[in-house]
């Protein structure tokens, strides 16, 4: 490039430091983004920045927070554990006094410790590893979805007791929330000893098809399967299911439990099961937010929108109810304030995870998820 | 016996997907010997122009046949001409460099497209409405061979046929094999080859959209990653067949699409012979890649490729 | 203005070409369709702009890409700075800056430029795979990998201190490369590519699916960050430290890159890149050879991916995928095959460059997919071109030696 392109390319580049500079100068309450983005995950980071930014709408258009307005700062990490901690020391170093993310429970891990040296307290939406909470590593980590072990026994007992189902294939995705799920699923499987294991196998996402291992499950002669994953695999398999006339009863998490199955899969998906959070289809709060995103951004919200939201309702309530930004004085405010959010009414309990935000399990009836438990 | 059987129809009808990405691919690369990495992102596009096109035409009544035709051609029309708008932004003006900087330049490429599509339309996984019908003689073994199985099949072969006469008979496909043996000599020769190349990558491209329309209505949904799986499954199938051979492409990509479910074929046969091994499905794509491993060290040139004959 | 009517025509070919995907929006399910007509303005302005920017260019460069680029100012400011008197200053200058710099950046920047210089360190492994001896690996992240479990595994079983698996960490890399070179040497050129990028798949499937082992996808948390004699720092400090143990190993890499070339192993290296038969005929042990290369490749990796998992505390197969071994490659390419100063200004403008994108948030990653393009068109043959060591013979005595 020649010197004339360069000089005006970093004149372009000053100016906008510039005007940052300048947006930022003005006092505000900066709440972090953090998640993936772009690459692969864009999709299930995306949706929390939206979620983030309506409720900082929301609350500004109310008069702001603290008498100062809420910001949002967006950092994208790919679910990287190296971008992970960049992206953390980023926000960081842009003064955010709380972030929302990470999405994957890896990029998590390996950011939480940064988070933990600067008193900047970490609210995921999606990220479910049972450690992140369970181990007590992270008195920083809150989330506002409930976390694999859980999902994994609801769905297990679900299947053995309700079901009556004996010779259960368990598959998975074979990343860290299916597998963690499935593996849970399995263990309290072969704990109870009313039901055995026939198969556990995980599947690669993003083939076209999952063909083959439905052949698996029906020469092991499983009478039900187990999925631990997300919508685009659980959807090809119910499809595939549905084309080799195998009539079994599918049980999944809740990163299947959502409107895009249904889109998905269509008619296919009819009477599959998923677990999800109690339900907050209906609920008020977040129905208002599905209704504001249609008309900030023209389409419906995309994966963890519900939780997103509910942890930036969260994280406003409680720096209102603790009267400052201090890390201290949030956190015990998150723990002991309950708080209307859209996923329901929540608080935290000492380990981080979210008291409120129990498991159901959820049916697909006449193209509608139902609960049923 | 017939879960073998609907074992190897299943790895057949995969591997048919795989060959479908991998004759472009592989066509690619015989002219001008660049792995062209964005060939799966074309792959994608031509997914996501089906998709408008479907979307489009969704509410205007025409059978589904109808608009699935206008779809593939729309989809070829536009993915050929972002092929050959690919090829001369970024690869002509690398055509006398080492061989590596167009690999890169392909690269650069694939992350650039993917992020385009990722602006331009969602990066959420979308529905893709089925185009393909419901064949009605199909319906005593819909449970073994779906429509879209069928129609994937022999369009991937009709594609490999196609291609091989092309190449073999036309003057277009002289021309092609020329500028593949030798550049220089062929522009001796008086053919154009710029222009041989960019048809080149106008055939490759529209072969791409071929298959992005036919497998994304296949699978359902699509989103803007689906070209870097596809993509890298194509390459070793092509790789595997021997690159740049049209039959080896087709080739490789069935012994791929068979050879992946290893694994579980296995494991059943261990069963049914009384022995408890068992090979989980987990490690199917390291079987696949060992596979091509063992095989290019006793073929190093590909199932069909020819050997590089060295020259002192 | 013939220019002026050539872009009008390349904006609404670009403008057709990108209409469906830009402009159409549709929803199959609910049957709704957006039309946004805006974004076709943006292309056809945009385009328009970015056509006559690059005729611009090209008319400065004489019309072709690389012709003008013989002699730009920045091959000139090189060769000044590589022969001259100021290459002593220069490289002092560079290293007390380099040793300094931990004093004025945040947190942050230190994190990125310790991730920029692991990245040199592996872009200089990679370089004496593909650059020196020109076999195309698109497997590496593999040895990466393996450094990094081979810390982690450690560390979390025995508690090993980080200073014993460094060397641990780039010999199992080592004996990995081995294992890899042995059966698939015999292969050339894209075999050889597709066969490396199989085994790195194949050692991240296996990290990943086997979780008794390497803990699976949820990764190993909690790995001791390096100790000073026993003493242990905090994060803030750490990552300074971190810092400096790159860049120490930066220069110990660089240094025996420079012992290397020089060497027996790696002008037979350099010679079996151009014509292996006329090696062959000269007697180098052709597979010798190439053996070693890819083992010091490897052992470089491995000595990095411990300080990666030092640096990360937690690691898990998602850093060590097929993208991760492209951008290793991209640097070695973009850098100048074969050139190590290359290689790691290579390094640090492709980790700093999307850090430093992060304010365009979504658009990053298309910039630096564009960005790549680029800098290929303008320097295909890499930012340095290598030099190869010129041996002249000084006097005509019998016992005359090279160099």
């Amino acid at each position: 490039m020649s010197k004339a392109l360069w000089k005006s390319l970093c004149l372009a580049v000053v100016i906008c430091l510039a005007a940052a500079g300048l947006a930022s100068a003005q006092e505000t309450i900066k709440i972090g983004v953090a998640g993936a983005h772009t690459g692969d995950l864009a999709n299930y980071g995306l949706p929390t920045i939206k979620a983030a930014e309506l409720v900082a709408k929301s609350v500004n258009d109310a008069g702001g927070l603290l008498g100062k307005k809420v910001e949002i700062v967006a950092q994208d990490d790919q679910c990287n554990p190296a971008q992970a901690t960049s992206a953390a020391n980023k926000l960081i170093s842009d003064h955010v006094v709380v972030v929302i993310g990470h999405i994957c429970s890896g990029a998590t891990k390996a950011a939480l410790p940064i988070y933990k040296s600067a008193n900047i307290p970490v609210m995921s939406p999606s990220a479910t590893a049972t450690t992140l909470t369970q181990s007590g590593d992270y008195p920083n980590f809150f989330r506002t979805i409930s976390y694999d072990a859980i999902q994994g026994k609801v769905s297990a007992e679900f299947a053995m007791d309700k079901l009556g189902l004996k010779k259960l294939a368990v598959i998975h995705d074979k990343g860290e929330y299916g597998k963690g799920y499935a593996e849970f699923a399995k263990a309290t499987i072969e704990k109870s000893g009313k039901a055995k294991v026939v198969l556990f196998e995980g599947i690669t996402p993003g083939e076209p098809d999952y063909e083959t291992i439905l052949l698996k499950v029906k020469q092991v002669g499983a009478d039900g399967i187990i999925f631990g994953g997300y919508h685009p695999e659980a959807s090809k398999l119910v499809m595939g299911m549905v084309k080799r006339k195998m009539k079994l009863p599918f049980i999944s998490d809740d990163g299947v439990n959502g409107e895009d199955i249904l889109k998905i899969a269509g008619a296919d998906a009819e009477g599959i099961y998923a677990s999800g959070p109690e339900d907050y289809s209906n609920n008020p709060i977040y129905k208002a937010a599905v209704e504001a995103h249609k008309k900030a951004y023209g389409s419906e919200p995309g994966m963890f929108f519900g939780q997103a939201y509910a942890a930036a309702q969260a994280y406003t309530n409680a720096i209102a109810k603790a009267g400052s930004t201090d890390y201290a004085a949030v956190t015990k405010a998150l723990r002991d304030n309950l708080v209307e959010t859209s996923v329901g009414k929540i608080k935290f309990d000492d380990k981080g995870d979210a008291i409120g935000v129990g498991f159901s399990i959820y049916q697909v009836q006449k193209g509608k998820w139902t609960m049923v438990k | 016996m017939e879960f073998y059987l609907e074992m190897l129809i299943a790895g057949l009808i995969r591997g048919a997907i795989y060959s479908l990405i991998a004759l472009g691919y592989t066509m690619v690369y015989g002219i001008i010997e660049l792995i062209n990495f964005a060939h799966g992102e074309i792959y994608m596009i031509g997914a996501f122009t089906g998709l408008v096109v479907a979307g489009l035409l969704g509410a205007s009544g025409l059978p589904t046949l109808g608009i699935l035709v206008i779809a593939l051609v729309a989809g070829m029309v536009f993915c050929a001409g972002y092929g050959v708008t690919m090829e001369k932004v970024a690869y002509k003006p690398l055509r006398k460099a080492s061989r590596l900087s167009p690999l890169i330049s392909a690269i650069g490429m694939s992350i650039f497209l993917q992020n385009y599509v990722l602006l331009a339309q969602t990066s959420d996984f979308v529905p893709f409405p089925r185009l393909i019908p419901e064949f009605k003689f199909l319906e005593p073994i819909s449970h073994l061979l779906g429509s879209s199985d069928l129609v994937i099949l022999v369009v991937s072969s009709l594609v490999m046929v196609g291609l091989t006469l092309f190449i073999r008979l036309t003057r277009l496909g002289k021309a092609m094999r020329a500028t593949a043996q030798n550049q220089k000599m062929a522009m001796l020769l008086g053919i154009d080859v710029n222009q041989v190349i960019s048809l080149t990558f106008m055939i490759g491209s529209a072969l791409a959209a071929i298959g992005g329309v036919l497998i994304a209505s296949h699978s359902g949904q699509i989103n803007f990653y689906i070209g870097f799986l596809a993509g890298l499954k194509a390459f070793t199938a092509a790789v595997l067949g021997g690159i740049g051979s049209i039959p080896g492409a087709m080739l490789g990509g069935l012994v791929l699409g068979v050879a992946e479910n290893l694994p579980i074929i296995l494991s059943a046969f261990f069963a049914d012979i009384g022995l408890n091994i068992d090979i989980p499905n987990d490690y199917k794509d390291a079987v696949a890649f060992c596979l091509l491993i063992l095989i290019l060290i006793f073929r190093p040139s590909g199932l069909l490729g020819r050997p590089a004959i060295k020259k002192v | 203005m013939r220019e002026l009517s050539r872009g009008l025509l390349a904006s609404l070919w670009m403008v057709v070409l990108t209409a469906p995907l830009l402009v159409v929006r549709v929803n199959t399910t609910d049957k709704v369709v957006t039309w946004r007509w805006g974004n076709m303005l943006w292309m056809a302005i945009g385009s328009l702009l970015l056509f006559l920017a690059w005729r611009w260019a090209m008319a400065r460069r004489g019309g072709d890409v690389q012709a003008a680029d013989q002699d730009s100012w920045f091959d000139k400011l090189l060769a000044r700075i590589g022969q001259g008197p100021l290459r002593l200053p220069v490289i002092l200058g560079l290293v007390l800056v380099a040793l300094v710099l931990p004093l004025f950046v945040s947190m942050y920047e230190m994190d990125i430029y310790a991730r920029a210089l692991i990245y040199v360190g592996l872009g200089l492994g990679l370089n004496i795979v593909v650059g020196m001896a020109g076999l195309l690996n698109l497997g590496y992240a593999a040895f990466f990998a393996v450094g990094s479990y081979t810390y982690a595994l450690l560390n979390h079983h025995y508690a090993l201190d980080f200073w014993l698996a460094l060397p641990l960490g780039g010999l199992f890399a080592a004996l990995f490369g081995v294992i890899l070179a042995l059966p698939v040497l015999r292969l050339r050129g894209d075999y050889l590519a597709i066969v490396t990028l199989g085994f790195g798949e194949i050692v991240r499937l296996v990290l990943q699916n086997w979780d008794s082992f390497s803990f699976g996808p949820s990764g190993i948390a909690n790995i001791a960050r390096p100790t000073l004699f026993g003493r242990e720092f905090g994060v803030q400090d750490s990552a300074i430290f971190i810092y400096y143990i790159a860049l120490a190993l930066v220069a110990v890499v660089i240094f025996v890159t420079k012992r290397f070339q020089d060497s027996r192993v790696g002008r037979a290296l350099l010679a079996l890149r151009e014509d292996e038969i006329a090696c062959e005929a000269m007697g180098i042990d052709k597979t010798g050879v190439k053996v070693m290369a890819f083992a010091l490749g490897a052992s470089f990796a491995g000595v990095f991916g411990v300080v990666f998992a030092a640096k990360q505390a937690f690691i898990n197969p998602d850093s060590f995928t097929f993208i991760e071994s492209a951008m290793i490659l991209s640097i070695v390419v973009l850098g100048g095959m074969g050139s190590i100063v290359g290689v790691a200004i290579a390094a640090i403008i492709l980790q700093l460059m999307p850090e430093y994108f992060r304010f365009m948030a979504d658009y990053r990653m298309l910039i630096f997919g564009a960005a790549l393009v680029l800098m290929m068109l303008f320097r295909p043959e890499g930012l340095v071109r290598a030099k190869r060591e010129h041996y002249t013979v000084k006097d005509l005595s019998p016992q005359t030696e090279d160099k």
